[in-house]
């Protein structure tokens, strides 16, 4: 294991940029572990979300941008709830996805292909079409087999239409879209 | 009038940012200012002594000393300068540290600042006159307020000391949280063991009285002269007659009780005696459960109780003491554990708080000292302790350290293991705080020889098992998520202020901070003092706190109230309000709005005037802003001498 270097490790652009985006003061966490403790998902983690919030403190961009964690976070907010602190960690770890969405460290693809598809899904009809959205999906990733046996379950419950469901005020929806796109330049 | 003015470098607290020899340059042209110059520490010895060497040489009737907050040296001058030959009150201070230099970085203009500070000053101080304050006698007597250990320590301590001491407790018995502790750390001794005989020399000491089941319901007065209400409960028994054999406890038939001492581990009788070591060791009935009470007949205990002592009809009973000074004691209360609904908010019989669990280890508890679930009674294998449950935890208002849950827990994993060899501890904590002699010692001994094992991290949630619990928690050392199984688990709940703090500070008319812990006069110098004279604290009342510091704290109230009482008579402060009854309308306002009552309106031939009572009057001066007329004047804060400090800082 290397040794780091705490003053050159430090990237305070990154930690000013994580507080500004997020609204939380970081120095709050005083690392008692409790997000960790509730988070469901530890167990598919490669970084627990307490050494993520810990990352940050010591401004460790690289390392924590390109955490599994960011993109494997259900947004539960389990950890947001426990905090002693009142910290908003599920905010905290939004914000990294975003900014590893933007600075190119996607460490899980296929989560934020996923995502990708879904937002596509969202913007086309103004809510998810399933079927729509499990097309591209596997069209995008080849991952033909992931969920494949829950297909014959949701067919007979209506769960999977064929067509996509209109809304009303899809339009509405997609000046949201329009909207955000403007504000943040992509 | 000749008025000599000290400019203060406070070394380089004041030099730095003001430039002091220009400010005495300044002043050498105010008004009656017959002497001015600049002082490297005007509160050492050579600075006092200069002072009162220009006083002799110069002639001056006045002094100036522009420094710092007159919190910090008031009293300093004012005795300088009368050793100079001058009364106390011919001292003014202009507060150019806290009010200029530390405020601001910008010389010229500080340097401004001071010395229009000095001005007022000097102006002030060319209309102040000789004040001389009056003595009175001292009621020497001092009440006690709560008998937990640092109540009992003050009570004795004064006693001992030759005081007569009125001791009041809220319960039936003194003893406080200490008594229902089994061991104490760092050395494991047995809590009642050290305790009993101090509760002891309480209930024999012939300067002693001590009212048990009785509370503090009105405070007037002032110090030296307080008056005190206390309620004294209704306990329908005659504790003249009741010995204390028990017998009533025996035979009544109403067994399922709330059981305080026992913190509602196990239930008790509605007649009863709280504990065996109890001082005062008599019966009481607690009217919620007692049969006589719910349903009108009953009276086993009268039948039984050998010296016919039991008395349904009993009421409250209010009595007044006349004491000189006041210790409150009233320690804290525990942390609700309830509101943390991941550890099930009270809904598992198996976690419980550390002073119940406190009651499971002791041999006089409701288990006779055998560690027992209290779900099933089973023994415990595996027990986790969950430390910081209502400390440090911003999001339940609770972000201080409650400072002795870390010892105790060892010491309970330590006792733990002493009770069921077999057993296995866990502890979840977050820092170990251990400053005191042995403490740290001791925490390593509960990890290195009793085999507990500490688990770096806070638990997430508790939820049950089968008939065991499933805790849920992290080792942040390891960065895993960890879960244990759990026979018992223990909550080391914090301390908060005791309910009903806020209003008795209110009694008293002293402060406290937000979580209700009453404030002392100074964090570190003033310790066991308040802002209110003759009222001394001592133990957690004014923040959680163990037992030795609360013993010392005790010990430090009464050593002030014995200081207090070794002058012969009190003096009290001149700087109060006068009532000027040629100008007065008698229109009452000022008697309306004193918080302290020292306004009384009197009747000069046939006409309401108001006369302020000198002893009870704080000098607040509420009356003189509130006088239509102007004809309240608080001495030393006259308005002429306001309006003239108005004037110098508008017309400069």
């Amino acid at each position: 294991m290397e040794t780091i270097d705490m003053r050159k490790a430090y990237d305070p652009a990154f930690v000013a940029q994580v507080q500004a985006e997020s609204g939380q003061n970081l120095s709050l966490c005083y690392q008692c572990g409790n997000c960790t403790a509730g988070c469901p998902y530890t167990f598919v983690y490669d970084i627990p979300v307490s050494q993520m919030m810990r990352l940050v403190q010591t401004g460790r961009r690289e390392k924590a941008l390109s955490a599994r964690s960011l993109w494997l976070c259900a947004s539960c907010e389990s950890c947001t709830t426990r905090c002693p602190n009142e910290i908003d960690v599920a905010r905290v770890m939004d914000v990294m996805r975003h900014m590893a969405r933007r600075e190119g460290y996607v460490s899980e693809p296929a989560v934020k292909t996923f995502w990708d598809c879904f937002l596509d899904s969202m913007r086309r009809h103004g809510r998810v079409f399933e079927l729509g959205l499990v097309a591209a999906f596997v069209a995008r990733t080849g991952r033909f087999w992931t969920d494949m046996d829950l297909g014959p379950r949701m067919l007979p419950k209506g769960k999977l239409s064929f067509l996509p469901h209109g809304i009303q005020g899809k339009d509405e929806v997609r000046k949201i879209f329009e909207r955000f796109a403007a504000r943040s330049g992509s | 009038m000749k008025i000599g003015v000290f400019v203060c470098h406070c070394g380089s607290n004041i030099e730095a940012t003001v430039d002091t020899a220009s400010v005495a340059g300044t002043a050498r042209a105010f008004p009656d200012v017959a002497y001015a110059t600049d002082v490297m520490y005007s509160c050492s010895e050579p600075g006092q002594d200069g002072i009162i060497q220009a006083v002799r040489e110069k002639g001056l009737d006045g002094v100036v000393v522009a420094s710092c907050s007159p919190r910090m040296h008031e009293t300093t001058f004012r005795r300088a300068v009368e050793r100079a030959g001058l009364n106390r009150y011919m001292l003014e201070m202009a507060n150019i540290r806290e009010h200029v230099s530390w405020i601001g970085k910008d010389r010229e203009a500080n340097t401004n600042k001071a010395a229009e500070l000095v001005r007022l000053a000097v102006e002030k101080l060319r209309r102040n006159r000789a004040l001389f304050p009056k003595s009175f006698d001292i009621t020497r007597r001092v009440l006690v307020i709560g008998g937990g250990v640092a109540g009992i320590q003050a009570a004795l301590d004064c006693a001992d000391g030759g005081l007569d001491v009125v001791l009041v407790e809220k319960t039936s018995s003194i003893g406080g949280k200490m008594a229902k502790l089994d061991k104490t750390f760092p050395t494991v001794d047995c809590s009642s063991c050290i305790l009993g005989p101090k509760m002891v020399d309480v209930a024999q000491h012939e300067r002693i009285a001590l009212h048990a089941y009785a509370e503090v319901e009105e405070i007037g007065g002032y110090v030296g002269n307080f008056e005190v209400k206390i309620r004294k409960k209704a306990t329908f028994v005659d504790w003249s007659l009741c010995t204390g054999c028990g017998l009533c406890m025996e035979k009544c038939p109403s067994r399922k009780s709330h059981d305080a001492f026992n913190e509602g581990v196990g239930l008790t009788t509605a007649i009863n005696i709280p504990f065996p070591q109890a001082i005062p060791k008599k019966a009481l009935i607690d009217a919620r459960f007692c049969r006589q009470f719910l349903k009108g007949k009953c009276g086993v205990c009268a039948k039984v109780c050998p010296s016919g002592a039991i008395r349904y009809e009993m009421e409250d009973e209010v009595i007044t003491e006349k004491v000189g000074a006041i210790v409150t004691a009233t320690g804290f209360d525990l942390f609700d554990h309830t509101k943390y609904g991941e550890y099930g908010g009270g809904r598992y019989p198996d976690v419980i708080t550390s002073l119940q669990y406190e009651r499971l280890l002791s041999a006089s508890g409701p288990t006779g000292g055998h560690v027992k679930r209290p779900s099933d009674g089973r023994e415990p294998r595996t027990v986790v302790f969950v430390q910081c449950v209502g400390s440090r935890d911003t999001s339940v208002d609770r972000p201080y350290c409650s400072g002795f849950c870390c010892m105790y827990t060892a010491k309970q994993a330590i006792l733990t293991k002493d009770h069921i060899p077999e057993s296995q501890s866990y502890v979840f904590y977050m820092d170990i705080r251990a400053p005191g002699k042995l403490y740290d010692e001791f925490t390593r001994r509960a990890m290195e020889e009793y085999g507990a094992r500490y688990v770096r991290g806070r638990v997430a949630m508790i939820y049950p098992k089968g008939d065991r619990l499933l805790v849920r928690g992290a080792d942040t050392l390891m960065g895993e998520q960890v879960e244990i199984e759990a026979d018992l688990v223990v909550l080391a709940v914090g301390a908060e202020a005791a309910a009903g703090s806020p209003a008795l500070a209110e009694k008293l008319r002293i402060s406290y901070d937000k979580y209700g812990f009453f404030m002392e006069s100074h964090p570190k110098l003033r310790p066991v003092e308040t802002n209110t004279a003759g009222v001394y604290l001592a133990g957690a009342c004014q923040g959680p706190k163990d037992i030795p510091s609360s013993v010392g704290q005790g010990s430090a109230a009464a050593s002030k109230v014995l200081g207090l009482f070794s002058r012969q008579k009190l003096e009290s402060d001149p700087q109060i309000s006068q009532v000027n009854q040629r100008r007065c309308v008698g229109c009452g306002k000022c008697a309306l709005t004193c918080p302290f009552g020292a306004v009384k309106m009197i009747d000069v031939r046939g006409e309401p005037k108001a006369e302020v009572i000198e002893t009870v009057c704080q000098g607040c001066g509420i009356c003189a802003v509130t006088c239509p007329q102007g004809a309240v004047q608080l001495e030393h804060f006259t308005d002429n001498q306001i309006l003239a400090e108005v004037n110098a800082l508008c017309q400069s």
